[in-house]
């Protein structure tokens, strides 16, 4: 931007005859640098956020270490590992729309590949949903109230472990989870409009810009659950002994 | 309405403007409400922010009317907690965090830099509607009961024990942070990303420098709120125990995480202001600031450090001694870049050439009045000291200095020195200078005594005080006399800038004159802020003789003063 | 820190509390540095944009002063200083912190128990007392606080002393007071509707009045004793051994394990102290002794908060006779002072914030805060 040698005429320039250049930049360049800087900042701000829950998990884990494990072990791991390769499988998906539309393959084949990340999105939410009905089931909906462990469940509880502490796990999982899949299911609804964009053609080498910067997103949940995934399902709990 | 009727209005709302301008590019409520202008938008925040200042002003009337008697006999302790609760809510929620940011940050960042508008014009607007929601949400859980926890909502009182309407309020909050992060997100790209063809990071002027590190913390720290708030709420609704020690939870992980952002959220309110400071040193003494790359890095430094003191707010809330010295360490370093910045603003003043005009005031109001509140923030630090007063008067003492004193001033400069900018039309100087000297008088006499009253004991959130202590209510009473004059005082400005809109008289192009972008265009600017996008030669504030820094671009010569700009009669074909 | 000599000053200065403890003058002594530097650099700040405001005022509205670009000599001056003068403070502030917080072993030991809206106090001796707490002038006495509800703040003007109470779990905090008279306590953590009623006095009393006062006291048990009624009852003796040299039981022997390092299952060890018995009682598995199985249950809900503290009462005074920690017999030193009242007599209620001024001249030791009866709305716990 500030190389440029001389003023400006107001307005906008040859390449400004393009659609989807805004009125407020002066070419698609500057739009596009815009638009991935916000993802950028906007990230920075998710992480901040997921940030608060990730120092509660922590801080509660150093303290109920015990019950942190035991609790651990009635989530189940080869579902979670499953639905870890599900959505890698979007990412790469995801990786590979974009990929299209940079290199300007056909419409079919950019929303090809984003209809395939929307279906493991959903595929993703669904076991989601199944695993949360088994917690239901179980009685380990961390509500006041609705905190009703089986009673095979309790037999099992490690001596000297309250019953609030397994609750704090189960809150936190809830919360962490549920928070990542409500980030899902946001990028879901945007995804479709940005389809709907790509089957009317809008995307082309030179503008690309919300199909690159929908796939940070995407990215960035995908990473907020490659974390989540080993400190909730694996840490200390199916490998020592007696699992 | 018939159209015939709207364009005589519309006729009869463009005539009041000599120019083709943002005000009268369109018109109708319509215009106002869907525009993407950040001109329009910084109006539209303008009006907001007065409304919750006004509202938290008079909760701030209520506190001081009570503590005109030991006995709590205006109201109940109940109804006086709420008061208090509101009056801090209202004013650091809805007007210190968007005031600066929202009105002058949105109206002059793009001007500064060169640009037609903010990077995504579209979210700005949703930062908008996304405060009001917020605003009002809050607002409305006030008027349906209120709130009783103290603006810190300090758990396990909101979570298990305040019947109030504590969620309400709370998810106003989260939504507001929203609006928070979204105006910092436009901050930072816009700086990075619209900058006009030779204006360099160095060049920027230092308002934009201190914008930029404010939207960093809006970006970092907002968030951390907003998930304590929800937190928060789920406690509250759920009861899932986080907070709660009955449950293996820990209620002063709650203080952590809330002053993890609210403490770098007072340097939301504070940067800002030394934003303006700097323009209007700079502005009325002619000179470039002194030390131009100290004064901005030390914004920088201001908010990075600022993240690395929240502890001091817990210095006797069971925190361990060695935690507590860490962060008390820190939060003695954190003060220097905030004395340089004042250093370097006298300094400015030397061989100046210092206007006496209202703005100016404010900065000389401002630097006295934020020495003492950062003067004193440094005995809070010193935690044997601390000790005695935390949670007294002299905290509440310390913290309007910086933040009436600081952010007010600065805020009430800022608006003197771009109001012209801003409306096109002159105030009048005589009654803003009568203003800002009862509004310094008044502010040292409501908040001076609460110093004295803090370290003889007085806790805050107190709605009764021994009666056996003579002083105590003397004091009380001389900062409730003070606390009138303040208020007059603000009121003054309020009658004034709304007269002027109408009967003002027209202002120049440059009126001071500045050497910022913002002066390079007409008054008020057009829609897209430049006739043709400016390049930069120059260094940030290169002062030359006035002829040398007029409106930049064709067909829009300066206008002249006195009502007639007969330059600008022809412009009004140039209509988009 | 005894090492370390901290300034004080015993002159009275304007606008302050009386100075009743030994930290009091400690910290008006680092008052009345901070207020001379701040006037210092204010008065030099202000002079300094008077003079230029009057020397450099515009004369010419045309007037075009020469740019100055800035001074690293003096940018640097202006940052190194300061972060130097910055750090005497650090350092004067650190070390009363330090001091304040470190609780000294050889201590009268009070227990303190808050909640909406009253301070409830228990001495070794088993006297209770409600929003008044008698001690005698010349001890150090400390206290070990809880409270049942919200968070509250004990903090006492005179002393210069203040420290948050935080539910589940045990603060402390001590002072020696200095004088004889009537001092006022604040809760000063906002703590609800009632919150600038939660107050009262401390009595510092010459210690001959304190022991006579001491006597008065109706036949009170003790805090040991209390709680070893409780360690019976609650069927503790079934796995803790009491007696010195007995055999051990399920769980370890309690004799004598107070103040010692405690082998913890897992790696390292803890002092046994307050805090360690309270979170073994509740929390039994966040550290458990070494060698002993993981099988005490919980007591979480099961003990109020003062019979939580009387069981550690009880575990303290397991121990050989003259070591149990802090049975110095409180008030062995005295310090002759003037015994000026902090309170004037007239001042006569036992709540000093009564939000009305009814209850004036009814002075009623034992009685609850005066409740504002209209606004009862925050007396509970939310369901």
């Amino acid at each position: 931007m500030a190389t440029h040698a001389e003023a400006v005429e107001h307005g906008h320039g040859p390449e400004a005859a393009h659609e989807a250049l805004a009125h407020h930049f002066d070419n698609l360049e500057q739009q596009r640098e815009a638009g991935a800087l916000g993802m950028w900042v906007f990230i920075a701000q998710e992480v901040m956020f997921f940030g608060g829950l990730f120092l509660a998990y922590l801080i509660y884990r150093m303290k109920y270490p015990i019950a942190f494990q035991a609790a651990s072990n009635h989530l189940n791991w080869r579902i979670g590992t499953f639905n870890t390769a599900v959505l890698i499988t979007s990412s790469l998906t995801m990786a590979l729309a974009v990929w299209a539309t940079q290199v300007g393959k056909s419409r079919k084949v950019q929303v090809g590949f984003m209809a395939a990340t929307l279906l493991l999105g959903f595929v993703f939410l669904g076991v989601k949903a199944y695993e949360y009905r088994e917690k239901y089931v179980d009685g380990l909906i961390p509500i006041a109230g609705w905190f009703n462990p089986k009673p095979e469940i309790l037999a099992h509880l490690p001596h000297g472990i309250t019953v609030g502490q397994y609750q704090m796990f189960f809150w936190l999982y809830f919360a962490m989870t549920g928070l990542h899949a409500l980030h899902m299911i946001i990028g879901a609804c945007i995804l479709l409009p940005i389809m709907w964009m790509a089957w009317r053609g809008r995307f082309s080498p030179e503008y690309h810009g919300p199909v690159e910067n929908f796939g940070l997103y995407w990215h960035f949940v995908d990473i907020i659950w490659i974390f989540l995934f080993p400190l909730l399902y694996l840490l200390g709990a199916h490998f020592s002994a007696g699992h | 309405m018939s159209t015939n009727t709207t364009a005589a209005a519309g006729r009869e709302w463009r005539s009041r403007f000599p120019t083709v301008n943002y005000l009268n590019a369109d018109y109708g409520i319509k215009s106002w409400l869907l525009t993407k202008d950040h001109k329009r938008i910084a109006i539209l925040y303008l009006i907001s922010v007065t409304f919750f200042f006004a509202i938290g002003g008079a909760y701030a009337a209520a506190i001081r009317l009570e503590l005109l008697t030991p006995m709590g006999d205006l109201m109940q302790s109940a109804t006086y907690n709420k008061v208090f609760t509101h009056h801090g809510i209202m004013m650091v929620f809805f007007f210190l965090i968007p005031a600066i940011p929202g009105v002058l940050g949105n109206f002059l960042i793009p001007l500064m830099i060169g640009a037609k508008d903010m990077a995504f014009p579209k979210i700005n607007l949703l930062s908008w509607y996304v405060f009001m929601a917020g605003g009002l949400l809050t607002f409305s859980a006030l008027l349906f009961g209120g709130v009783d926890t103290g603006w810190t909502f300090y758990v396990p009182y909101s979570t298990n024990f305040s019947n109030t309407y504590v969620t309400l309020a709370g998810l106003g909050i989260f939504i507001n942070g929203f609006s928070s992060i979204l105006t910092g997100l436009n901050f930072i790209v816009t700086t990075h990303t619209m900058r006009a063809p030779g204006m360099t990071w160095f060049r920027l002027p230092l308002f934009v420098w201190s914008q930029y590190a404010t939207a960093l913390i809006m970006i970092l720290g907002t968030p951390v709120i907003a998930i304590t708030v929800l937190l928060l709420a789920l406690e509250r609704l759920a009861h899932v125990g986080i907070f709660d020690p009955a449950l293996g939870g820990d209620p002063v992980l709650f203080q952590h995480m809330f002053w993890f952002y609210s403490h770098p959220a007072v340097y939301i309110m504070i940067l800002p202001s030394m934003a303006v400071i700097s323009e209007l040193v700079a502005t009325h003494t002619r000179k470039p600031v002194f030390g131009y790359s100290f004064v901005a890095f030390s914004s920088l430094a201001i908010a990075v450090f600022g993240f690395l003191v929240w502890g001091h707010h817990l210095f006797v809330s069971s925190q361990s001694v060695y935690a507590g010295m860490i962060f008390s360490l820190i939060s003695f370093v954190v003060a220097i870049p905030s004395a340089v910045k004042v250093f370097n603003w006298t300094a400015t003043m030397y061989k100046g050439s210092i206007s006496y005009d209202t703005p100016m005031l404010y900065v000389f109001a401002f630097i006295g009045l934020f020495m003492i509140g950062g003067m004193t923030g440094m005995f809070l630090a010193a935690l044997g000291f601390d000790i005695h007063v935390h949670d007294t008067y002299f905290v509440v003492a310390h913290f309007h200095y910086v933040m009436v004193g600081g952010t007010v001033m600065g805020y009430m400069g800022g608006l003197h020195n771009w109001w012209p900018k801003m409306t096109g039309r002159m105030y009048p100087e005589g009654w803003a200078r009568f203003a800002a000297l009862i509004i310094f008088v008044g502010f040292n006499l409501t908040f001076f005594p609460q110093f004295l009253l803090g370290y003889m004991g007085m806790p805050r959130r107190y709605h009764a005080y021994p009666a056996g202590e003579p002083m105590w209510q003397v004091l009380h009473v001389m900062s409730t006399g003070g606390a009138t004059v303040l208020g007059i005082g603000l009121l003054i400005p309020a009658v004034y800038f709304i007269w002027s809109m109408r009967y003002g008289r027209f202002a120049p192009a440059n009126p001071w004159p500045g050497t910022g972008l913002e002066w390079r265009t007409a008054s008020p600017p057009p829609t897209e802020n430049f006739l043709v996008t400016p390049v930069v030669t120059w260094e940030a504030y290169e002062y030359r003789p006035i002829e040398e820094m007029q409106v930049i671009g064709p067909g829009a010569p300066d206008q002249t003063v006195g009502g007639q700009h007969p330059a600008n009669r022809g412009v009004e074909t140039e209509e988009r | 820190m005894q090492s370390i000599p901290i300034p004080n000053v015993s002159l009275p200065v304007p606008f302050s509390p009386e100075q009743a403890s030994t930290f009091a003058p400690h910290v008006d002594a680092l008052y009345v540095y901070l207020v001379t530097l701040t006037a210092f650099l204010t008065l030099a700040v202000s002079a300094a944009i008077v003079f230029f405001a009057v020397k450099y005022r515009r004369r010419q509205p045309d007037e075009l002063p020469r740019p100055i670009a800035g001074s690293m000599v003096l940018e640097l001056t202006w940052t190194i200083i300061p972060l130097m003068v910055a750090m005497t403070i650090f350092i004067w502030g650190a070390s009363i912190y330090f001091k304040a917080y470190r609780a000294p072993q050889q201590a009268m030991e009070v227990y303190v128990v808050a909640k909406q809206w009253m301070w409830k106090f228990q001495h070794q001796t088993g006297q209770r007392e409600i929003n008044e707490l008698h001690i005698p002038v010349g001890a150090r006495v400390k206290l070990t606080m809880t409270t049942e509800d919200v968070i509250h703040s004990f903090y006492v003007p005179a002393f210069r002393i203040k420290q948050d109470v935080v539910p589940g779990r045990y603060l402390q905090t001590w002072f020696e007071a200095t004088k004889t008279g009537k001092f006022y306590l604040f809760c000063a953590e906002y703590c609800g509707t009632n919150h600038s009623g939660m107050g009262g006095y401390i009595y510092v009393m010459e210690p001959a009045a304190y022991q006579q006062w001491l006597a008065g006291g109706s036949g009170a048990e003790s805090a040991a004793s209390q709680g070893q009624k409780l360690f019976q009852q609650r069927g503790c003796a079934s796995c803790h051994q009491v007696e010195a040299g007995g055999q051990q039981g399920r769980g370890p022997t309690l004799y004598g394990i107070f103040g010692r390092q405690q082998q913890i299952e897992g790696d390292g060890a803890v002092t046994v102290d307050e805090s360690y018995i309270r979170e073994s009682i509740l929390n039994p598995q966040a550290k458990t002794a070494a060698g002993f199985q993981n099988i005490m249950p919980t007591f979480q809900g099961q003990l109020s908060e003062e019979q939580i503290l009387q069981l550690v009462a009880y575990v303290r005074s397991l121990a050989p006779a003259g070591q149990q920690p802090g049975a110095a017999a409180a008030g062995t030193q005295t310090t002759s002072g003037p015994t000026t009242g902090g309170v004037p007599p007239s001042q006569q209620r036992s709540n000093p914030l009564a939000p009305t001024g009814e209850r004036q001249g009814s002075p009623a030791p034992q009685a609850p805060p005066a409740g504002n009866t209209g606004t009862t709305g925050n007396a509970n716990r939310r369901p």
